[in-house]
């Protein structure tokens, strides 16, 4: 028989944390019920806007298609792990505000997250390499090309380059 | 000024950015209750029955409600002021729950349970027993005597039908040597997509009923919903967090009213209601489909000598927005491209699909369509540029419309032309397009549009806001008009700062979540009238404020408050500038003076009664590769004025979301139907093919800034404009690559193999073989 | 939440195995972006699910000692596309799953789950077939091998026993060897998509680049089940690389592809991009060998 629920443990945000979990709850359902992470938006459930986007071990999922024992070991961070301890926005997030980046701001976690996997990688896209990276977030406010820039400039920033828009 | 007109960061750009920002969903106590919804799955017929039992038999499941539960008073969902006027209410239509169905996702019934699992398990358990009706999806088919009717009070499915006339139209087309551009141009039913979802929950408190919802306007859904559960207005409490855009659809009663019914249902416990994207596509409401019929009689000088317009209007089942839609949108030809004689005609018609209600644009994106085409191949027939064809018939500075009181002061079409030609390097590209022949073609194109900034005289235009004056100096924010992504909050805190003299935008606490127990009245997020109507109230409440501020000073230092100003957060004298003293040491002097305490607020109302024209064009660019059917926009210029800019970033902000909606419109988004059940195909993001990062070029966005004389702030429309004249600069665009005109949108490539086959571009010899 | 019945997880082929012995009405989920896609809609509301994802012994490429190119079903998109085997030997491969709707989505879904859901829209699919892939299939028994052209059935529907589940993808050097490919996806939006049409190409030329020694041509969404085009690939093989080649290996497709009416796109709009998918897609992949069309 399986059973209804699993003790699930992983890291979240730097943090390693363990609790009961219902086997038939997505890593969405997790995350905003369990760890109160409500930077994971709920915008489809179907992974098709990518609002619910974190990362796991370094890599972006939409979490609302992943089932939440899947995280047992995973290294998991939200949009909340960005923050640093004194309240200071990282790079990315700074760079959102300033290219008003942000409108509705309920695509905004998803993305970051996003520009986040891709800054990591520590390449220098090209600007269609970077679209095609963003692709899997929709988001009806911007028409994407602040979103644009500030992800652009903050790669350009971490490879000490001037930008050129 | 120095506060307005800068490119200050968003007063809510932190916690959006760091994720703290709580929208509805984040604010759903624990344990409270599921709300799912049964849907109709047939077009249009009559529920005969539904059984509940196994539905109330699964584990969870606290309740279910039908359509034979409900009370029965009809209620009206349109987010439009309430008007004194009987003859001018919206049409009250709909029950909470619908025993005639009247489209594939009506709503039928309701199963309340403990968890989400349990309540959709119980949707499905349900038994609905339907008779089936003949439906209709098609606007004239749905207008035919014998027609399957909706609504029994209104005949051939006809909502309303509305006309205007100017000059003598019949006669003028009789002058001989006119030239006939005749033809029907389409536009299809799209979604908003605002990327949170609607929904909402209730719980009842003291004896009332307290609603937190995603929706623009708090204080008519204290209205309506208070109408539908035939309760008196001031038993409900409406709470508006932040949220995640709306774009019309929330400007309308959704399922508030539903949810909150289903709260009293249950003894008060708190439910939710949380529409799936599914059900935003379909269940909630979408853009009106308008057919026209347009013919303009040309004379060969390039002159337009009378217009015949006709609109149809797809209004679906209810009536929400209903007529004001499409007859917004035909009241701007007259206007656009004046000429003396006119006959226009607009009908809203019924049909057995999702309800039409308000999206950005209210109209417009559809008659801008319908017109821009028609004066492109205007231009065609008389042999004659459409760019000069445009500036020589575009309304001309001076014009003056008496129905509105709008007024245009400058030459602001030309100059928006001018300059967005100048951006895209019009004249050599359309030179150099012109050699294309081969399988991969350019073309550019434009369009204009006007817009007008807020709802007079049709509707009550009214707002109201109170400021509180902060033991530190800065200023508490209050007003109806809600943030709902567009910036609003940030515009309202920089007119507040700039009015009050305080030191930055930052000193005013704009109050982003309305409760209708708390916040003064106001109407909500509408048209493109935020920071247009706001700007009256800020000025007359921030002068109500400032007396009360230097009368205060005036027992402390001793000045004549006419002698006084506030500059930069401090009360200086007039004639040399000398700082009396800062205002946190007045605030705090009053407030805890013991012998004259004062906590000092001003509140105020204004009563708009002016509206203001706003303009704007688009040109695009466009690489059509006819083999595979695709086109590419490959650069596109909006150019607005919109008066005085606010806040120069947001504003650009705005216009690059509107134009990536009018590519969707113009390119790639449609809710397509089944003809033979009715029923929705492609409701889901991966099916409707709302525009990615992939699918835009760079967005250019520009200005003219032209003081609007009405405006305090010298500003007016910008938040609906920029989706008004996309769509049909890419037709004129593919139109200038290809010779093909295409007159319904969006313009896919499935569209674009009929009509490049038609037009002989495309020749698969196979299929001849076939036949 | 979800409306499954239950969950049984494997964190081994073996244990898989046994899971779907005992619970012979579970449905397999690997990455999940397909099976909780459809528990969610209702389609699959209230089964029980065997979950593999826990596998990981069924990650990653590697060259087999027959030098196949051997894919763990449960590799990722992402992870294909940046394999440095894929790149090396079959690099149309990864640029087909890399136009798998989104960036999250091909960090989920597998090219074991792509295949095994048996949908024609798979944008692995008509590259595999192009390759002459094997499927490898585990069960009680032992291992199976199959050519993928007979795993898919029919819509839907694959080859898979009740006892196994799929454990690789094989490319075998016969068919990689000096080969170069080229993959086009017709959809009505740049990304977030599903395939209109797919059509992957592959050529090897003579040493001299003046002679197609092998051409092939898949489709997806061609038909019910990806499929291959004998006439095109006939009029190619021993043919010189030309435009009117070109044209010629494009217009037999139509010989060969039976796509349908649907209100996603009509069969004539899918014969007419067929046509034109084929022509670019062969143009390119002879280009990608050296080759020139002349």
């Amino acid at each position: 028989m399986s059973a209804q629920y699993k003790l699930v443990h992983c890291t979240i945000n730097g943090k390693e944390v363990e609790k009961m979990v219902d086997v038939r709850a997505s890593l969405t359902d997790m995350l905003r019920n369990d760890y109160h992470l409500t930077s994971v938006k709920k915008g489809c459930e179907v992974g098709e806007c990518g609002a619910c986007n974190v990362l796991i071990n370094g890599e972006a999922f939409n979490s609302c298609i992943y089932l939440a024992v899947w995280a047992e070991g995973k290294d998991i961070r939200t949009l909340e792990g960005l923050l640093s301890p004194d309240g200071e926005l990282s790079d990315i997030q700074k760079a959102f505000v300033e290219e008003t980046a942000i409108q509705c701001g309920f695509c905004t976690p998803g993305f970051i997250m996003t520009a986040v996997e891709i800054l990591e990688t520590g390449k220098l896209y090209t600007d269609e390499e970077l679209r095609k990276l963003l692709s899997g977030h929709l988001c009806r406010c911007t028409g994407y090309e602040n979103i644009f820039r500030a992800v652009k400039k903050t790669m350009y920033r971490r490879h000490g380059k001037a930008i050129d828009f | 000024m120095n506060k307005v007109g800068k490119s200050e960061v968003r007063v809510d750009a932190f916690d959006k950015a760091s994720g703290r920002t709580k929208y509805y969903e984040d604010r759903v106590p624990a344990g409270a209750l599921y709300v799912r919804i049964k849907h109709a799955e047939i077009a249009h017929g009559m529920v005969k029955s539904v059984d509940t039992a196994a539905a109330e038999a699964i584990p969870g499941v606290v309740k279910v409600l039908t359509c034979f539960d409900v009370p029965d008073l009809p209620f009206p969902t349109a987010g439009h002021p309430w008007s004194m006027d009987p003859g001018h209410q919206d049409v009250a239509d709909r029950h909470l729950l619908n025993r005639h169905v009247r489209y594939w996702g009506d709503d039928v019934a309701v199963v309340i349970a403990e968890n989400e699992v349990a309540a959709n398990q119980g949707v499905r358990a349900l038994k609905v027993e339907y008779e089936a009706l003949p439906f209709v999806l098609d606007v004239q088919e749905a207008m035919k005597d014998g027609a399957p009717l909706l609504h029994e009070e209104y005949p051939n499915n006809i909502l309303k039908h509305t006309s205007s006339r100017l000059g003598n139209y019949e006669a003028a087309i009789k002058e001989p040597g006119l030239i006939k551009v005749e033809d029907w141009y389409d536009t299809p039913t799209v979604q908003h997509c605002h990327i949170e979802n609607h929904g909402c929950f209730a719980w009842e408190e003291n004896g009332r009923i307290v609603v937190v919802a995603s929706t623009q306007i708090p204080h008519i859904i204290r209205r309506v919903v208070a109408q539908a559960l035939g309760r008196p207005w001031g038993d409900v409490e409406i709470i508006k967090p932040y949220i995640g855009g709306g774009f019309g659809n929330k400007q309308d009663a959704l399922y508030e009213p539903l949810c909150a019914w289903c709260c009293t249902q249950v003894g008060g416990r708190c439910v939710r209601l949380d529409c799936a994207r599914e059900e935003t596509f379909v269940s909630n409401r979408v853009r009106h489909a308008i057919r026209y019929h347009i013919v303009t009689w040309l004379k060969s000088d390039g002159t337009i000598h009378a217009r015949k317009v006709e609109c149809f209007s797809n209004q679906g089942a209810y009536a929400s927005h209903g007529h004001s839609v499409v007859a917004k949108g035909m009241g701007s030809f007259p206007q656009h491209y004046p000429c003396p004689n006119m006959e226009c005609d607009s009908y809203t018609v019924y049909t057995n699909r999702p309800t039409a209600g308000a999206m950005r644009g209210y109209g417009m994106p559809q008659a801008s369509f319908a017109d821009e085409c028609n004066i492109e191949d205007c231009a065609r027939a008389l042999g004659m540029d459409s760019y000069e064809f445009r500036k020589k018939n575009v309304m001309e500075q001076g014009y003056h419309d008496g129905f509105s009181g709008n007024t245009n002061y400058y030459d602001t079409y030309r100059q928006c032309m001018a300059k967005a030609a100048e951006y895209i390097d019009f004249e050599r590209k359309k030179k150099e397009f012109a050699n294309d022949a081969g399988d991969v073609r350019r073309g550019i194109g434009m369009a204009t549009f006007w817009y007008n900034t807020a709802v007079y005289p049709i509707s009550l235009e009214t707002s109201s806001n109170r400021m509180s004056l902060n033991l530190d100096g800065t200023v508490t924010f209050q007003c109806g008009e809600t943030e709902i992504g567009q910036g609003a909050d940030t515009a309202y805190a920089q007119m507040v700062a700039e009015v009050l003299g305080l030191k930055s935008y930052r000193d005013v606490h704009v109050v982003s979540c309305q409760d209708t127990d708390i916040t003064p009245t106001g109407l909500g997020a509408y048209a493109s009238r935020q920071t247009y109507v706001a700007g009256f109230s800020i000025q007359q409440t921030a002068g109500l404020l400032k007396e009360k501020i230097l009368k205060y000073a005036q027992e402390v230092t001793r000045q004549a408050p006419g002698n006084m100003d506030i500059v930069d957060g401090e009360i200086v004298r007039k004639g040399d500038g000398m700082v009396l003293m800062p205002l946190s040491e007045l605030a705090m002097t009053a407030q805890y003076n013991p012998v004259h305490s004062e906590h000092i607020t001003a509140e105020s109302t204004y009563t708009i009664r002016n509206n203001a024209y706003s303009f704007g064009c688009t040109i695009a660019e466009v690489e059509v590769d006819i083999p595979m059917c695709r086109v590419t926009v490959k650069n596109i210029v909006n150019v607005h004025d919109c008066g005085r800019l606010i806040n120069p970033a947001l504003a650009a902000a705005q216009v690059h979301g509107g134009m990536s909606m009018a590519i969707g419109y113009g390119l790639s988004e449609q809710l397509i139907f089944d003809e033979k059940t009715g029923k929705p195909l492609n409701g889901n993001l991966l099916d409707y093919k709302l525009s990615t990062f992939m699918d835009h070029p760079h967005l250019e966005a520009e200005f003219i800034e032209n003081t609007e004389p009405t405006s305090p702030f010298g500003t007016k429309a910008l938040g609906e404009p920029p989706a008004c004249s996309g769509a049909p600069a890419i037709r004129n665009a593919i139109l200038n690559a290809t010779g093909v005109a295409i007159n319904h949108n969006p313009i896919n490539p499935h569209v674009l193999f009929a009509e490049f086959t038609k037009a002989g571009l495309i020749h698969d010899d196979w299929r001849e073989e076939e036949k | 939440m979800y409306d499954m019945k239950a969950l049984y997880e494997a964190s081994s082929v073996e244990e898989a195995v046994a899971l779907r012995v005992a619970h012979p009405e579970a449905q397999i989920i690997a990455g999940g972006s397909d099976v909780l896609v459809q528990m969610r809609e209702g389609r699959r509301a209230g089964k029980e699910l065997i979950s593999i994802y826990g596998i990981d012994a069924l990650r990653g490429v590697s060259l087999d000692a027959e030098e196949a190119l051997r894919i763990g079903s449960l590799t990722s998109f992402s992870h294909i596309t940046r394999d440095p085997l894929i790149q090396k030997y079959c690099n149309v491969l990864g640029e087909a799953v890399d136009q798998v709707g989104s960036p999250q989505i091909r960090n989920i879904g597998t090219i074991g789950g792509n295949t095994c859901n048996g949908v024609t829209s798979a944008d692995s699919a008509s590259t595999l077939h192009a390759y002459e892939a094997i499927v490898e299939l585990t069960g009680q028994n032992g291992v199976r091998r199959l050519p993928i052209k007979d795993f898919y059935i029919k819509a839907g529907q694959v080859d898979i026993k009740p006892d196994e589940i799929q454990t690789a993808i094989l490319i075998p050097k016969a068919s990689w060897e000096n080969t170069f490919g080229h993959y086009i996806k017709y959809g009505l939006r740049n990304a977030m998509e599903i395939a209109t049409l797919g059509c992957s190409v592959n050529v090897r030329l003579s040493a001299d680049k003046r002679t197609i020694e092998r051409c092939r041509i898949a489709y997806g969404v061609a038909g019910p089940v990806p499929m291959r085009c004998p006439s095109a690939e006939a009029a190619a093989n021993g043919a010189a690389p030309s435009k009117a080649l070109a044209e010629r290996f494009a217009r037999a497709v139509i010989d060969d592809i039976n796509p349908r009416d649907s209100w996603r796109a009509s069969k004539a709009f899918r014969q007419h991009i067929a046509v034109e998918m084929a022509k670019r897609a062969l143009t390119r992949a002879v280009e990608l060998a050296g080759g020139e069309m002349a």
